[in-house]
């Protein structure tokens, strides 16, 4: 585990070891801020609640995330330093994992600095604190899954644009699965059955139960499974590269 | 002499391409190996192999008795590898760099501060401890990789092409550190630079297209040179004729060759040994004979290039 942190550790630094943390971060909280304000008509609501923020975010995340992950690997490939990273001495898990968490530690730096919202809210109102927090806790979960998805589409390509489409065509895929407007849409073309596996595996439909408070054990279940998968899937994936 | 580093039949194929075809090779502790090969021979190929980077397609390397395929870790820990082109974090400052590698190598507290001041002192990095790796010279760029690998002080030492991109003075240091260190240890180095090899190798393996073509000490090769035992005498121009004419009657030698009128009106005859044999002696009684004495006399031991041309052209034909 020490040496997961070591690798995560690294991994973080280099986030803002250049402006792209700061370009992330500025834009994430504007956006967000402006979907939630403007989009969301958050004051015309007359509710207490962070509704509105929490429904654009995974949205917003579709764009965003795969921004975070595009490096991880597909840096590394370009720059070559894969080659010092793997004959450490770091078991794959150790590095997978490692950048894993450290993409996730900076996604939830950058949702941390939305607090300004909660503070806004409980200055207007008297909003539901455990319905909030239940919903940075959803935030966080979805965050992880779209982070495992990209990291392990980065580790495929030494592009970085190449890492971000992928991960974002993914992540959208797995998201729009579960909305109501696509099954409908869906629904003449593809077997009913396919179509409830398909929206079992929708991120969205259970980050919306979590978020508004509904914390299942099988929820919970789900996500920890998605994210093992797609980080499994990520030392499969730098493992081929090696067997060449 | 136990082997330190042992490659087994080491195949690499890239889809049709065999990259590396059934190398196999031991380095025993005190031995400098050079590898040797023109560029895509698969030099580099099998050193990533043999350090656990590139999965074989068939054999296996073993490093101090741990096999890299069934144990990468125990490899690991044990090597000190400079991959090709010494890639770094570009982004890192040197200390940085050096002090997270430390870590990731499991060193702790005052113990990872002397390891890193070690590396940086054996690789004489203390003017740019505290700049970004990006903004460095190729030259630093190097040795900041070459401090990576001596950190821990590694039993089994795998450097690709490490003098390359530095200058003369950086190259003499370099080859001193790799001399200093190699009674203690097993190292490898590639290179295009055959006089490297003559410095500080005690064997040198020639690779082309994926094979081992020779694998003998440095002066065993020379041997196979047509140069071999050589000699070339220095004489005034207006004698050459008659030198070479002399020469040329010794049954011994092979061809005789003259070289250009120097501006300092000598001329410089080439007498090429038949089997290697030495032929130092009749050349001077031949010589003596005729009445010349020459101004300058030496011996070549051979030309390392030309039996490395030999070796990886041959097949090619």
């Amino acid at each position: 585990m020490r040496t997961t942190l070591i690798v995560a550790r690294r991994e973080l630094a280099a986030y803002f070891a250049t402006p792209v943390a700061y370009v992330f971060i500025v834009i994430f909280l504007v956006m967000l801020g402006a979907l939630t304000f403007a989009v969301g008509n958050f004051f015309d609501r007359g509710q207490a609640d962070l509704a509105p923020f929490f429904t654009f975010l995974p949205w917003l995340y579709l764009l965003l995330i795969p921004a975070i992950t595009m490096r991880l690997w597909a840096e590394e490939r370009r720059a070559g330093t894969i080659e010092l990273l793997l004959t450490l001495p770091v078991a794959m898990w150790q590095a997978v994992l490692g950048k894993f968490l450290a993409a996730w530690a900076f996604a939830a730096i950058a949702l941390a600095l939305t607090f300004p919202m909660v503070i806004t809210v409980n200055v207007l109102g008297t909003p539901d604190n455990g319905v909030i927090l239940a919903g940075y806790a959803g935030a966080l979960l979805i965050a992880a899954c779209y982070l495992a998805i990209g990291a392990a589409l980065s580790a495929t390509t030494k592009n970085q644009v190449i890492a971000f489409v992928l991960a974002t065509a993914v992540c959208f895929v797995f998201t729009v699965f579960g909305s109501p407007v696509v099954a409908g849409f869906l629904a003449d073309a593809i077997p009913a059955d396919v179509l409830e596996a398909a929206r079992r595996i929708s991120l969205i439909g259970r980050y919306e139960s979590v978020t508004r408070g509904v914390i299942a054990v099988r929820d919970l279940v789900f996500f920890a499974t998605f994210i093992g998968f797609w980080l499994y899937a990520n030392a499969v994936i730098v493992d081929l590269r090696k067997a060449g | 002499m136990a082997a330190m580093i042992e490659a087994e039949g080491l195949e690499k194929r890239f889809g049709p391409v065999v990259a590396v075809d059934d190398v196999s090779l031991t380095v025993a502790r005190g031995e400098v190996l050079g590898f040797l090969g023109p560029n895509g021979a698969g030099k580099s190929t099998t050193m990533k192999m043999i350090a656990g980077y590139l999965t074989p397609t068939r054999g296996t390397a073993r490093l101090c008795g741990h096999d890299v395929l069934d144990d990468p870790i125990a490899v690991k820990q044990r090597l000190g590898y400079l991959p090709e082109g010494a890639p770094t974090y570009p982004d890192m400052t040197v200390t940085a760099f050096l002090d997270w590698v430390a870590a990731v190598r499991g060193f702790r507290g005052s113990e990872r501060r002397s390891r890193v001041e070690r590396a940086i002192g054996l690789t004489s990095l203390h003017d740019v401890l505290y700049y970004p790796i990006e903004a460095l010279s190729k030259g630093f760029k190097r040795r900041v990789g070459l401090a990576q690998a001596l950190l821990h002080d590694p039993e089994v030492l795998i450097l690709d092409e490490p003098t390359d991109g530095l200058d003369p003075n950086q190259k003499h240091e370099v080859r001193k550190l790799i001399t200093a260190m190699a009674p203690e240890k097993a190292i490898i180095i590639s290179t295009h630079i055959l006089e490297e090899v003559e410095a500080i190798c005690t064997r040198a393996v020639v690779i082309a297209r994926g094979r081992v073509v020779a694998d003998a000490t440095p002066a065993e090769l020379a041997k196979r040179s047509r140069w071999h035992n050589a000699v070339t005498v220095v004489v005034g121009a207006d004698q050459g004729e008659i030198a070479a004419m002399a020469l040329r009657k010794l049954e011994m030698l092979g061809t005789v060759e003259v070289g250009a009128r120097g501006a300092d009106g000598l001329i410089a005859l080439s007498a090429l040994a038949r089997d290697g044999r030495s032929v130092e002696g009749p050349v001077r009684t031949a010589l003596a004979t005729v009445g010349i004495a020459p101004r300058e006399i030496f011996i070549e031991r051979g030309r390392l290039d030309e039996v490395f041309r030999d070796l990886t052209m041959r097949e090619a034909a």
